[in-house]
């Protein structure tokens, strides 16, 4: 199941009903921390949206508490990693992008996002073969490490590594022997 | 005795040196009189730097308002004398106006918590747009990185500070040193300055050198914070990059030195030092009209 969170809805009901920016350190901390509980609640491995249509400006600091420390927790190093959290961004406009990428930037992060379209697209820092098994992956819409390996011409081992890093930076999911980008998870 | 501290005909951040130069000598619990009456002109880092000035004093001090009516006129219109009357002993009644000029984008704001950057960032949005690109033709998406760069700016006195401050924002022509239109933010606060918040960092090693420029260095170059967070520091990194983005200057002045990035049109220097003591930190950031290319 997909967890669909509008993080205007979490802002108005945490902080302030009259705010529709996300703006400053403690209002971004307690944005995540009310996103953390409603992931607390559901439990297990969670597939969530995390919804920023309806936000109107996100500076550097609310990016950072909401999404790099989001993400620091559930990925593999995190203190949640177990909950095994994933998150698809949508909604993000040009000024959105900016402030999250820069803390992306900071932290050596990655999110998929949605694009225009629809589509998912890869935002903040990954390497070379991390973004060739992305698009690779995306393409087929699932993979294994043989369908990785043949149709990217990797050394399997190689596909098999790339493909665990992706999955403990949280940007493909596992499912049994193959692997889903998140923005195509179902 | 009260010593008498004489305000620059014109007042802006250079000149604010001239009153801080009277005032460095003078023990915290000197009697003073800041002397506006010859005043004519303020910048909004002038207008907050003064209030600033009264709040580190320990008796609080007199004030002589501008004799011009234009001046008092100006200066009410920016919210300066209602915000006086808290900390100055005005020496003459002034008829408090609201703020309403074109050119006055953010009347003074005090700011001591994450909700007064709420209300500042939401009050400031639709005319920086009217201002940013209708009047200074700057792309209609910068309006929302002005934005951002002013809540970083603000939050700077909430996370460091240890004490309220001051916010304005105003826009003018620059006749004296750009002779463009120019949009101007001014953050001021009299708190415990980038050197002393830069020391209760854990783990900090100190080196042979260690003050006030080398701390101003350390925060607004390389974006070190006292937090071990190492998310911490984007904000003054946000905000040299959109500086840098449209031609702006940041100056940043703490304790006795001021650093700044100056960009082609100004001939500041990068890192003064030894200027008067002032506590506190007092951020300009100056965003300058676009010409068109030719």
């Amino acid at each position: 199941m997909i967890n669909h969170i509008d993080v205007s809805v979490v802002l108005r009901g945490t902080v302030c009903d009259l705010y529709s920016n996300l703006v400053t350190r403690p209002t971004g901390a307690a944005v995540r921390a009310e996103i953390e509980q409603q992931l607390a609640e559901i439990g297990g491995r969670t597939l969530t949206v995390i919804d920023f249509t309806h936000v109107g400006l996100l500076d550097f600091s609310c990016a950072d508490e909401i999404v790099a420390k989001l993400l620091l927790k559930y990925t593999d190093d995190g203190e949640a990693r177990e909950r095994e959290g994933y998150f698809l961004f949508r909604g993000l406009n040009d000024s959105h992008h900016d402030a999250i990428e820069a803390v992306l930037e900071r932290h050596g992060l990655a999110i998929v996002a949605q694009g225009p379209e629809g589509e998912p697209q890869l935002l903040g820092i990954v390497d070379d073969g991390e973004r060739l098994a992305w698009e690779v992956v995306c393409r087929l819409g699932a993979a294994d490490c043989d369908d990785l390996a043949e149709a990217a011409g990797l050394p399997a081992p190689d596909a098999e590594r790339v493909l665990n890093a992706l999955r403990r930076r949280r940007l493909v999911m596992r499912v049994e022997d193959m692997y889903v980008p998140v923005g195509l998870a179902r | 005795m009260t010593t008498v501290i004489t305000v620059p005909a014109s007042l802006d951040d250079a000149s604010f040196e001239q009153v801080l130069e009277q005032v460095a000598p003078l023990p915290p619990d000197a009697r003073m009189l800041v002397d506006a009456r010859h005043a004519r002109w303020a910048s909004p880092y002038g207008l907050t730097a003064l209030l600033t000035l009264a709040q580190t004093r320990e008796v609080r001090p007199a004030f002589a308002p501008p004799e011009a009516d234009e001046t008092v006129s100006y200066w009410s219109r920016t919210g300066f004398f209602k915000h006086a009357e808290s900390v100055y002993d005005l020496q003459k009644a002034v008829r408090v106006r609201a703020a309403g000029e074109s050119s006055v984008l953010l009347e003074i704001t005090p700011i001591s918590k994450a909700g007064d950057v709420h209300e500042v960032v939401g009050r400031i949005q639709q005319r920086a747009q009217a201002i940013l690109h209708g009047e200074l033709g700057i792309d209609a998406k910068a309006t929302i990185g002005f934005s951002m760069t002013l809540s970083e700016a603000c939050q700077n006195i909430i996370e460091h500070a240890g004490r309220g401050g001051w916010v304005a924002v105003q826009s003018y022509t620059w006749k004296k040193r750009l002779g463009r239109r120019v949009v101007v933010i001014a953050v001021c606060d009299a708190g415990v300055g980038f050197r002393q918040s830069l020391e209760s960092k854990e783990g900090r090693s100190r080196g042979d050198r260690w003050d006030d420029g080398m701390a101003l260095e350390e925060a607004v170059i390389r974006g070190v914070s006292r937090f071990r967070d190492p998310g911490r520091g984007q904000g003054l990194a946000g905000i040299r990059r959109y500086v840098g983005k449209w031609s702006g200057k940041l100056s940043v002045r703490s304790g006795t030195a001021r650093i700044a990035i100056v960009p082609g049109w100004d001939d500041d220097v990068p890192l003064a030092e030894r200027l008067p003591a002032f506590p506190g930190a007092q951020m300009q950031i100056t965003i300058p009209e676009r010409v068109p290319a030719r």
